[in-house]
């Protein structure tokens, strides 16, 4: 990947490219305001100190229908706290006066587009967010926010599926800020093995794009993690981090430290 | 440069799926644009809804409700005659067909009152697949028959617990189940919702009733129809009866929605009433939802109606005006449960009596010139112990 300084020359107009210039990229996905906002900020802090490159946030979805069990309950815990999208702005905000890592939200379409697509994006550029990831908006429907993203310099990030074949070379060539390659079949969730021939896919997304790629579902150990970064860019966990939050609650940031720690010590090392 | 228009009704429809099902719903609509116009699949097709579905459907005259309430002249078209008791089965034979056709060996659903999932249970005994339902925990509860049935019938049984336990969470469930289990297996949508092509596969298999509504109503009255009422839930039963009499501007269309306790509260499932344009499970289309977005959780005494939702060639006819779309509460649903029954000895499902209580509503606003449809979707045997419970009673099924 080329490595570029500063914001001058971009490779995408987020300040996503960042994230993968100190070795191997590690992304950790918190759900926002699961178990409470103030825990959500004291962890985000706590990944940021201990090597995250880049931070997913999760704006809770009622009905979140790529999520397993893990992630279906933190959203439904948040919902149930009283989270909404303009608590996590308010949230993100103040988290931007410290943090100056990328960051990105992953949610739903309907939260975006009940929001107002253009006030939600513009939102995003406002406080300081790089990208969007929304699961149900796949290549033929991303026209559906793709205009106000680019107005605004807001990433679309697009995903790539084990299922995806011969659809790989139109997603990769139009891709911006980083690449989510879908480890597995089926919903997020921690995984004992993953069978899937990424470095196959990732041969194949080479061809047609130069940003980076990250993979994510079912990582969650530091193995795992190190085999993800040794044919990728970088490894995303989700429900590994939530699984904590549901056992530590509010005690949770300085055991999210450990894990991100012990996570991003794994694929730093690793080299292409 | 890249706007695709594929799949949308006005601004509705759409594929919002996650790119792992991207391929998957390519693949239906390949198979689908192939298989319709496919004189062998068609032929066979025919064979099993009139052989095994015991197609053509009834066109009955109701003459005593049509003289006691002193209007208009009724008809009631009977899907609740079809094999399994209800319209879904014609649906879902064509998608069991089509499954088989592109060599899948299992079939999925999601099912509220339980009538689709014992019609795909049915559809996957007759063509020798396997077959798994998703239901809300919840309407397990309300429709422990239809449970026995599907699993009378060789399927297995998931009750859903996330959410609400009711039909939307038995979609969403059988979409995860889907996207993790793709090569073998076609996800049998039970109505004209989701993504492209569902929402047009649904309709064409549907749409087998007004083609025959409008067959038998010419044979016996030489004329179209005024009225054409159905409920709606995602639309299935509604968009089959509409179909071919959309473009007869001359016959108004009317989709019964389920109030629930009312569309001024909040346990309601009237989604044109109350809901506003979003983008869910598939489509876009109007949800009843929060300013923020979250899905709404519903409620209707109807499980079949108990839906977020409605289907996106629906929310396009309301936005243009071609059909109008009402809401019936849950009181007036189960008056006009009760009053079919005993007028004319046909108990309906308590989706469909929603449709039958706004017939009762309008006929008598109409002259005996006026003829209406009331497509009867399904029958009420499953619903018997649920309006007992409403009305006071508890009868042990």
């Amino acid at each position: 990947m080329q490595r570029l300084r500063g914001t001058e020359v971009r490779i995408s107009m987020s300040n996503i490219h960042c994230a993968f210039e100190n070795g191997k990229a590690f992304i950790p996905f918190i759900t926002c305001g699961y178990p409470d906002i103030e825990t959500t900020k004291a962890v985000v802090r706590e990944a940021v100190k201990n090597g995250a490159d880049l931070i997913e946030l999760g704006i809770p979805f009622s009905d979140p229908t790529a999520e397993g069990v893990v992630i279906q309950s933190a959203n439904y815990r948040a919902l149930q706290g009283g989270i909404t999208t303009d608590k996590v702005f308010d949230m993100v905000r103040e988290l931007r006066n410290d943090i100056h890592i990328p960051m990105v939200f992953m949610t739903y379409a309907n939260v975006i587009f009940s929001y107002g697509t253009e006030r939600f994006i513009s939102s995003c550029r406002d406080i300081q967010i790089d990208g969007i990831i929304v699961p149900d908006v796949p290549f033929e429907e991303k026209d559906e926010f793709l205009t106000e993203c680019k107005r605004y310099g807001v990433d679309l990030i697009s995903m790539i599926a084990p299922t995806s074949e011969d659809r790989i070379a139109k997603i990769a060539r139009e891709a911006e800020g980083f690449l989510y390659i879908v480890s597995s079949l089926g919903v997020t969730g921690t995984r004992s093995e993953i069978t899937t021939d990424l470095k196959a896919i990732i041969n194949l997304v080479r061809k047609h794009t130069s940003i980076p790629c990250a993979i994510g579902f079912g990582i969650s150990t530091p193995e795992q993690a190190k085999r993800m970064a040794e044919i990728s860019d970088g490894a995303i966990v989700g429900s590994a981090i939530i699984k904590i939050l549901a056992e530590y609650g509010t005690d949770s940031p300085v055991h999210v430290g450990e894990y991100v720690k012990s996570m991003k010590n794994a694929v730093r090392i690793v080299r292409d | 440069m890249m706007t695709n228009k594929k799949g949308r009704f006005g601004v509705h429809g759409g594929q919002y799926i996650p790119e792992t099902l991207m391929n998957a719903v390519t693949e239906l609509e390949i198979a689908y644009d192939f298989y319709k116009n496919d004189s062998e699949f068609n032929a066979e097709l025919s064979r099993l809804f009139n052989e095994y579905a015991g197609r053509p459907s009834r066109l009955y005259y109701a003459e005593r409700m049509t003289r006691d309430l002193g209007g208009a002249k009724i008809y009631l078209k009977r899907e609740d005659l079809n094999h399994t008791g209800a319209h879904k089965i014609n649906n879902v034979l064509g998608q069991a067909l089509l499954a088989k056709r592109m060599g899948k060996t299992r079939l999925i659903a999601e099912t509220g009152a339980g009538q689709h999932g014992v019609a795909t249970a049915t559809a996957a005994a007759l063509m020798g697949m396997s077959c798994v339902i998703f239901m809300g925990e919840e309407d397990t509860k309300r429709q422990a028959l239809n449970v026995y049935r599907m699993r009378l019938l060789g399927a297995e049984v998931i009750p859903v617990k996330t959410g609400t336990s009711t039909l939307k969470d038995a979609v969403s469930e059988a979409f995860r189940e889907w996207t993790s289990r793709i090569d073998d297996t076609h996800y049998c949508l039970g109505s004209v919702m989701g993504p492209h092509p569902f929402p047009t596969i649904v309709r064409d298999f549907q749409s087998v009733i007004s083609r025959e509504i409008k067959a038998q109503i010419l044979e016996r009255e030489n004329r179209l129809p005024d009225y054409i009422i159905a409920c709606v839930g995602g639309g299935s039963n509604a968009i089959g009866s509409f179909y071919h009499f959309i473009d007869d501007s001359c016959v108004k269309l009317i989709g019964c929605e389920a109030a629930g306790r009312g569309v001024d509260t909040f346990e309601t499932a009237a989604t044109i009433s109350t809901g506003k344009l979003g983008i869910f499970h598939g489509m876009k289309s109007y949800f009843c939802q929060d300013e923020y977005g979250q899905i709404a959780p519903v409620y209707s005494i109807s499980a079949g109606l108990d839906y977020p939702g409605i289907g996106p060639e629906h929310a396009y006819l309301h936005d243009t005006g071609r059909a109008e779309y009402v809401a019936v509460t849950d009181e007036e649903a189960v008056n006009a449960f009760e009053y079919l029954s005993k007028t004319e000895g046909i108990i309906p499902a308590i989706e469909s009596a929603h449709a039958v209580s706004y017939a009762m509503k309008l006929a008598p606003e109409l002259s005996r010139e006026n003829i209406i449809v009331i497509t009867i979707s399904g029958r009420g045997d499953k619903d018997c112990a649920a309006i007992a419970r409403y009305r006071g009673e508890n009868i042990n099924e």
